[in-house]
């Protein structure tokens, strides 16, 4: 089965400095794939470049098959994307909204009417479609980017850092949210610098610096690093993992 | 370092940073000054002129070669009559002169062009009738070509009393003071405030332990400092470039410049309390404010052809009192006494605005 | 993507726009501040100039010029009594802006043939003031010698072409004015203002929306959709350049029935040019959002350029003053094409064909700003 994303010495420089230096993954249909890491190691820099917002200076790259430098705008039909500010029309509705990115996306009216539903339902927002999206508390706002996001069901999914600021229940209804929308066959693609949200994950990997320090699932990197530190496996969290790896970083928290 | 002395250098670091922006803010004054010095005038030149001849005779062929020589017409040769119409239509001339064969001149003039067609029939006519008025080569703008406008002859002997020269420099300059510190004053910080509250990063500053007041100052800080350098910059270019007389009361005219970037950054808070989006806020600054600010203070247009209502209009507009007392201080030399009406209004002005505007800041954060 | 998105944006656009509460209201207050109120301000003339005339002559020639000036619509004339220095201290005060002193036995000096000049002081401290009321002083004074005078030209004359009674001359000069017979000024400046509302419409507020979504991060969202950067674009501009021509026609329907003014040429005309103008300007305005990042940046680079359109473009001062260099630059400002076809049309009743110079450099602008806007618009960087 070939990778719906694949990258090979991926790097991105600005003037004299590399925020994302020579890294090379896979990614496979129906994972969730976590991009782990310290504010500022270069994850959003690279999700960006994936989505086809940004051009790598350096290094080669597919996502859904097409290439990363060169079909950046067919890459854009099949995936969906929420950013770390949730970007969405506050002067729109609800409603006003999805229908929006449905129309975009070349649904039909009948789809979109029918996904707009299924949507709403699921969120429990049908009484509030026709509510401002200005006026809506931030986990609402969050939860919608994503419903915004997923509207057209696409194979794959980017989200980066979607559960900024919102509370610990919130966080874990959203994780909720996420692993549903995985189990329909999409592949996610999150970034966060929550180290906790690792054991969500199908694999993770941990950026440091701009590189990439580890590529695993969550339990081999805790056994691996519980045997390394001489602890058990029961005792060893992500951060743990993280800040062994994250010790000699020099950017970053 | 005191809270308030980190806003502000909080404050200086976003403005300075944007380099583009800076330079822009810096460069206008220069910009309205090259513009208003060098590039636009009302003095009438260049007219194009055309004619139709049904006779050659010397005497026609003379007042042709006068019309060529002439500094101020732009001689475009000669025409048909059936061509008239649709040269003066499509605006290829402003004036065609039609000599007829009895010796008689017809001046065909379009006069649909306003703010030329009076003057230039009127000096083609001077010129055709060959009377005494000549124009007087003596006068010069700034920009080094001959002022068209001030005719002299051997009866007439005229005088411009404080503006010998009559430096049209006099006039702009104070408007262009006026415009400027409104703008950056006035129209920045106001955006700025609003940016803030847009963003939402107002509330952050709000939680701190400084006073709103002292928040809204420290926004104002770097605007001030900008305006006292484009006062430095437009003063030195009037000086320099412009040749105009600035020493004669410097404390007084800095003073008045003070006043008037104060109430121009009241007015910024002010606005900036009424607006909840950068856009809005920007739109009301500039239809509320700098609009009526240009149009009705005197620095573009002649106060005194305005009806009686709009006049009265003019009296609560701010920079029209200092655009008449900057020219009072800088053409006339007055001092401080000379201007107290206007200064004590706009100091008046000032208190008012200020205050309100706290008071609205003040409210708003409930 | 057989389905264009276009509609779809276009859509968003009006919700959003019907939801702003500000942004309706502006748009109907414009063309009538633009029509009812910019007129009565924006002029250069001077009128009531203050003159004071100290005759100390209280000849047949000073009565003749007392009375021209009494007549004369641009000056108010006050009391003649006092001496020149008390004259100079009103003038100082600002109750006076021009004082004339006709010396002892001027007449019999001119007759004689030595003359001894009429003095005239003006004050400079408002130059415009100043400057114009001394020339009309001077051509008010000459005109009356002349009249008086028939040694002195070998024509006699009044500024409107009548020959002066008693006096044949073979040698007759006419004036005739063509094309707004009344010299009415607003009727030189509506139009011009009319152009001037549409300045606003088309760059100012294309360039804020923009900005905005810059700022508040959907625009990143759009970015990764398939959106095309011609369908962002034009979904933005299209309903600008609709409100535009519908607040043209609004102004035009206020001009007639405030003033009486109606285009002498074919209304179509203005409004083909008013699209090209939209498309010149809101281009330029997204080429200006494209590469700002903030608000104020773009504010205050639209404001230098605009700036510069609004005070180059003959909308105040005529073009034919600029020197030559200014007067080529000028040629790559949309404004001055599209106030010169509006005021020929309105006023003139100009014909397409004799604007050809205009249309064709608008159109030329037009493909110039757009390419400029999409070229600088990046999904991808």
């Amino acid at each position: 089965m070939s990778p719906i994303i694949s990258v090979r010495n991926l790097t991105k420089q600005f003037g004299s400095f590399t925020a994302v230096d020579h890294i090379s993954f896979d990614v496979y249909e129906g994972e969730i794939f976590g991009f782990l890491g310290a504010n500022g190691a270069g994850k959003t820099t690279a999700m960006r470049i994936l989505c086809g917002l940004s051009y790598p200076t350096d290094g080669i790259g597919t996502v859904v098959g097409y290439d990363i430098r060169t079909e950046g705008e067919l890459i854009k039909r099949h995936i969906g994307y929420m950013s770390q500010r949730f970007s969405l029309y506050e002067d729109l509705t609800i409603e006003e909204n999805i229908q929006l990115y449905g129309g975009i996306y070349g649904m039909s009216k009948e789809d979109i009417a029918q996904r707009t539903h299924e949507l709403l339902e699921k969120l429990q927002f049908l009484e509030h479609k026709d509510d401002m999206v200005g006026s809506l508390p931030l986990g609402w706002k969050q939860k919608l980017a994503f419903m915004v996001a997923t509207v057209h069901r696409p194979k794959l999914i980017f989200l980066d850092e979607p559960t900024g600021g919102v509370d610990p229940i919130t966080r874990r209804q959203f994780w909720d949210l996420i692993r549903a929308t995985a189990q329909e066959g999409a592949t996610i693609f999150v970034t966060t610098h929550y180290m906790d949200e690792a054991e969500y994950c199908d694999r993770i990997t941990m950026m440091v610096d701009g590189q990439i320090r580890a590529l695993d699932t969550p339990t081999t990197l805790r056994k691996h690093y519980a045997e390394l530190l001489h602890q058990t496996y029961e005792t060893m969290s992500m951060e743990q993992v993280f800040y062994h790896l994250a010790r000699e970083a020099k950017r970053g928290d | 370092m005191t809270p308030f002395l980190s806003f502000v250098r909080k404050e200086c670091t976003h403005i300075f940073r944007d380099v583009r922006t800076m330079m822009i803010v810096l460069l206008i004054p220069v910009l309205l000054m090259v513009l208003f010095g060098f590039a636009i005038s009302t003095e009438i030149s260049h007219i194009r002129v055309m004619t139709v001849v049904e006779q050659f005779t010397p005497d026609v062929r003379q007042q042709l070669t006068t019309l060529e020589n002439n500094p101020y017409i732009d001689y475009q040769g000669v025409i048909t009559e059936r061509e008239v119409d649709a040269m003066l239509r499509s605006g290829k001339c402003a004036a065609v002169v039609m000599f007829a064969r009895n010796g008689n001149r017809n001046i065909v003039v379009d006069a649909s062009n306003s703010s030329i067609s009076a003057t230039a029939s009127n000096y083609l006519l001077s010129i055709l009738n060959s009377s005494p008025i000549t124009y007087s080569e003596a006068s010069y703008s700034p920009s080094g070509r001959p002022v068209g406008g001030t005719p002299s002859s051997k009866l007439i002997s005229t005088y411009m009393r404080h503006n010998p020269q009559l430096k049209s420099a006099y006039n702009f300059v104070p408007g262009v003071m006026g415009l400027i510190f409104i703008l950056i004053c006035a129209l920045m910080t106001c955006v700025s405030v609003v940016r803030e509250k847009e963003m939402g990063t107002m509330e952050v500053l709000l939680v701190s332990p400084i006073r709103p007041i002292y928040i809204v100052l420290a926004k104002m800080m770097p605007y001030l400092v900008i305006s006292l350098i484009n006062l430095a910059t437009i003063l030195l270019l009037s000086h320099f470039v412009l040749d105009m007389p600035i020493s004669s009361n410097l404390p007084t005219l800095l003073l008045l410049c003070v006043v008037y970037i104060t109430l121009s950054l009241a007015l910024g808070l002010f606005v900036s309390t009424m607006a909840q989006s950068q856009m809005v806020a920007l739109l009301i600054c500039a239809m509320v404010m700098m609009i009526p600010m240009i149009m009705f203070s005197g620095m573009l247009f002649p106060l005194e052809n305005l009806p009686p209502v709009l006049k009265q209009i003019t009296y609560i507009v701010p920079a029209r009192w200092f655009i008449e007392a900057i020219r009072k201080v800088m053409v006339e030399g007055l001092s401080l006494v000379g201007i107290a009406k206007e200064f004590a209004i706009l100091c008046g002005m000032t208190v008012v605005i200020f205050a309100a505007s706290i008071k609205k800041f003040n409210d708003r954060l409930e | 993507m057989a389905k264009s998105i276009l509609p779809i944006l276009i859509r968003k656009e009006l919700i959003q726009f019907r939801r702003n509460k500000f942004l309706p209201k502006l748009l109907v207050m414009m063309p009538i501040m633009s029509v009812l109120v910019m007129p009565l301000v924006t002029q250069m003339d001077v009128k009531n100039v203050s003159v004071a005339l100290l005759d100390n002559d209280r000849s047949s020639l000073s009565m003749r010029i007392e009375s021209h000036l009494a007549n004369s619509d641009y000056f108010r004339l006050q009391t003649t009594a006092g001496s020149y220095d008390d004259a100079i201290q009103r003038l100082d005060q600002g109750e006076i802006d021009v004082i004339i002193s006709v010396p002892e036995h001027f007449e019999r000096n001119l007759r004689n043939g030595h003359p001894k000049p009429i003095l005239l002081t003006a004050n400079g401290v408002n130059a415009t003031k100043g400057g114009q009321g001394m020339q009309y002083a001077v051509q008010t004074i000459v005109s009356a010698i002349n009249e008086y005078s028939i040694t002195y030209s070998e024509a006699s004359y009044s500024p409107s072409g009548h020959p002066v009674g008693g006096t044949p001359s073979s040698n007759l000069i006419t004036i005739q004015n063509r094309y707004n017979p009344t010299g009415n000024y607003r009727h030189f400046m509506l139009p011009a203002l009319m152009v001037m509302l549409l300045l606003l419409v088309s760059c100012f507020l294309p360039l804020l929306n923009i900005i905005t979504e810059k700022e508040h991060g959907t625009i990143e969202q759009i970015n990764v959709t398939p959106v095309r950067r011609i369908e962002f674009i034009l979904a933005k501009l299209i309903p600008y350049w609709v409100i535009g021509l519908v607040l043209l026609g609004f102004s035009m329907l206020l001009a007639w029935a405030v003033y009486g003014l109606t285009p002498a040429g074919n209304p179509a005309l203005l409004f083909l040019a008013s699209f090209l103008y939209s498309l010149c300007l809101s281009g330029f305005a997204v080429s200006i959002a494209n590469v700002s990042s903030t608000m104020q940046q773009g504010i205050f680079v639209m404001f230098f350029f605009v700036m510069i359109f609004i005070l180059m473009s003959g909308l105040f001062t005529p073009i034919e003053s600029m020197p030559q260099w200014a007067q080529y630059i000028t040629v790559a400002f949309p404004p001055r094409h599209v106030i010169n076809v509006f005021r020929a049309v309105y006023l003139k009743g100009t014909l397409l064909p004799e604007l050809r110079f205009e249309f064709i450099m608008l159109t030329l602008l037009a493909i110039g700003f757009n390419a400029l806007a999409t070229i600088t618009y990046k999904k991808q960087n």
